[in-house]
């Protein structure tokens, strides 16, 4: 792998990896704790129409996903917030118009589409100097706008009919999260493909969850554990010559068990543990 | 006689056609400790929240503090019914509090010195100083039900409105949470509704009965140290021995 990486696709790789692990450390905290992980799939899954468009008017198709997926962000948002189709239902059909949307847009184009394949399970191996950019520049919208409104998606996660009550603008504050994971799948897509971006936006922040209680540290936690995912997942997947958007995942999918089954084992052997309501106060119990 | 906090003129609501709240007349002034008890479904929960300015009334005049209830908002602190959240949260007991601050603090700004000094001082007033670095799905019903409180009273509000507040306390430490309101009762105005009628207990100092209509009873009806007589809300009444009881009359 080291020596690997004299290649500039290899260290371009990696350094996707970690820029992928920035934003879905962060974005998949609020996804897992908000309990937005459908609509995160719905959102990424209707990006595919933007690669489609991408192809047929000749543009980036990146572009055109990051414009499909903030735009079904905030269609997503509004359709379930202000109207009285249930959630799920409204989710399931822009996700699938999405995805009917791309099919017809890449028919109609001219010509073969070459790395169709690449936009739905990711090949992290062939992402350009361009898109390491575009992955920083968004990073930094995502960095920026969660440290700057940090209080108010905590309060927006935990209890919104507080945050309406003391004068949070919760539905905006939705909507800008939604934009974010947005961002986040855009990041994403190079890296793992629209179908398994959700993997990376749920299981880092899910292992990190086992880990800490608190919210912040959860973000550094998941960073981290996504770049490893990434950095190993690619040296796997190189080493055996496999998918490297699948192999990273199978990577944090292990890494999840692992870590349900020593939480697991940290339960039945620390009693405290099983009465959580005792917290660590009544340990001379023992 | 205080100052009038909450003033409702024939208030309306509907949910879909259905009507929730029907012609509800409500005065609370600010020396007021109001026990409003009905059934589940009797519009409860609703009636807080046009207080609060969340559900707006089909028909009908809201005045909060004077003025319309959105406009006097921070001035209101709220106890939701629901402590309904993953218990897993990340987020501790110091976290939960200082969100009542956040229509204070501003967009874009962390949290102020003066912030965390109400915060700090909203914890002392509940007694739970000392947990505060605790994560909050951590601590029991009753642990739980003060951080609530704690958090609505950092804004320093002249009306706690509470909804529920005993449904996750256990039985053991309910005088406990009362002598808190009690304590708090000094400083502001207190509604609480409840649809168990021990909930509402001898610290109330008014008591209403709602079942999409109000009935409002003043302060005249009590009779303590009985445990039985006619209740006309159809209200099921648990008592347990030397629990003090208001029983009102046939109404």
């Amino acid at each position: 792998m080291l020596d690997a990486l004299q290649y500039d696709f290899m260290r371009n790789a990696v350094a996707a990896g970690v820029l992928a692990a920035v934003a879905c450390g962060i974005i998949g905290v609020y996804v897992v704790v908000k309990r937005v992980v459908f609509i995160s799939g719905g959102i990424a899954h209707a990006s595919f129409g933007g690669v489609g468009l991408g192809y047929l008017v000749g543009l980036s198709p990146i572009l055109g996903a990051a414009l499909f997926s903030l735009a079904s962000a905030l269609g997503m948002g509004l359709v379930t917030r202000r109207t009285r189709l249930p959630e799920d239902t409204a989710i399931g059909i822009m996700w699938a118009i999405g995805m009917a949307m791309g099919i017809i847009f890449i028919g109609l184009a001219p010509g073969y589409v070459p790395d169709l394949f690449s936009y739905l399970f990711g090949n992290i191996l062939t992402v350009p100097f361009s898109d390491l950019v575009l992955m920083i520049a968004l990073d930094a919208v995502i960095v920026v706008t969660v440290v700057l409104l940090y209080k108010e998606f905590l309060a927006l996660s935990f209890d919104e009919e507080f945050g309406a009550v003391v004068g949070v603008p919760v539905e905006r504050l939705y909507l800008l999260l939604l934009c974010l994971i947005a961002l986040t799948v855009v990041v994403l897509i190079r890296v793992v493909g629209i179908i398994l971006v959700i993997a990376l936006l749920t299981i880092p922040a899910a292992v990190a969850r086992q880990l800490t209680h608190d919210m912040k540290k959860m973000m550094v936690l998941a960073t981290v554990l996504g770049a490893l995912f990434a950095f190993f997942g690619l040296w796997l997947s190189y080493e055996f010559d496999v998918a490297s958007g699948a192999t990273i995942i199978l990577l944090g999918g292990a890494a999840m068990l692992a870590s349900f089954g020593f939480s697991g084992l940290r339960r039945v052997s620390g009693r405290e543990a099983i009465v959580p309501a005792d917290g660590g106060q009544r340990q001379d119990r023992r | 006689m205080g100052r009038e906090v909450v003033r409702l003129e024939d208030v309306w609501v509907r949910y879909d056609g259905v009507p929730v709240l029907e012609g509800v007349d409500l005065t609370v002034e600010d020396d007021d400790f109001l026990g409003i008890i009905g059934p589940n479904g009797g519009g409860k929960t609703t009636l807080l929240k046009v207080i609060l300015g969340l559900v707006r009334p089909a028909r009908g005049k809201v005045w909060v503090m004077g003025k319309p209830p959105r406009m006097s908002r921070h001035e209101v602190g709220y106890v939701s019914q629901h402590s309904l959240f993953d218990p897993d949260f990340p987020a501790s007991v110091w976290d939960v509090v200082l969100m009542g601050r956040l229509g204070r603090a501003g967009l874009f700004k962390p949290y102020s010195r003066t912030d965390k000094q109400k915060a700090e001082d909203a914890l002392k007033t509940v007694g739970m100083l000392d947990h505060r670095e605790r994560q909050i799905g951590r601590l029991s019903g009753g642990e739980q039900q003060r951080v609530f409180i704690a958090r609505a009273l950092v804004t320093e509000p002249k009306l706690m409105l509470l909804d529920e507040p005993t449904a996750s306390v256990d039985p053991a430490m309910q005088t406990e949470f009362y002598e808190l309101l009690e304590n708090l009762k000094q400083r502001m105005a207190i509604v609480l509704v409840s649809h168990d009628i021990s909930a509402v207990s001898v610290y109330v100092s008014k008591i209403a009965c709602l079942n999409h209509q109000l009935f409002y009873h003043g302060s005249e009806e009590i009779a303590p140290e009985v445990l039985e007589a006619t209740y006309k809300c159809p209200v099921q009444m648990i008592a347990h021995g030397t629990v003090p009881h208001r029983v009102l009359k046939e109404h």
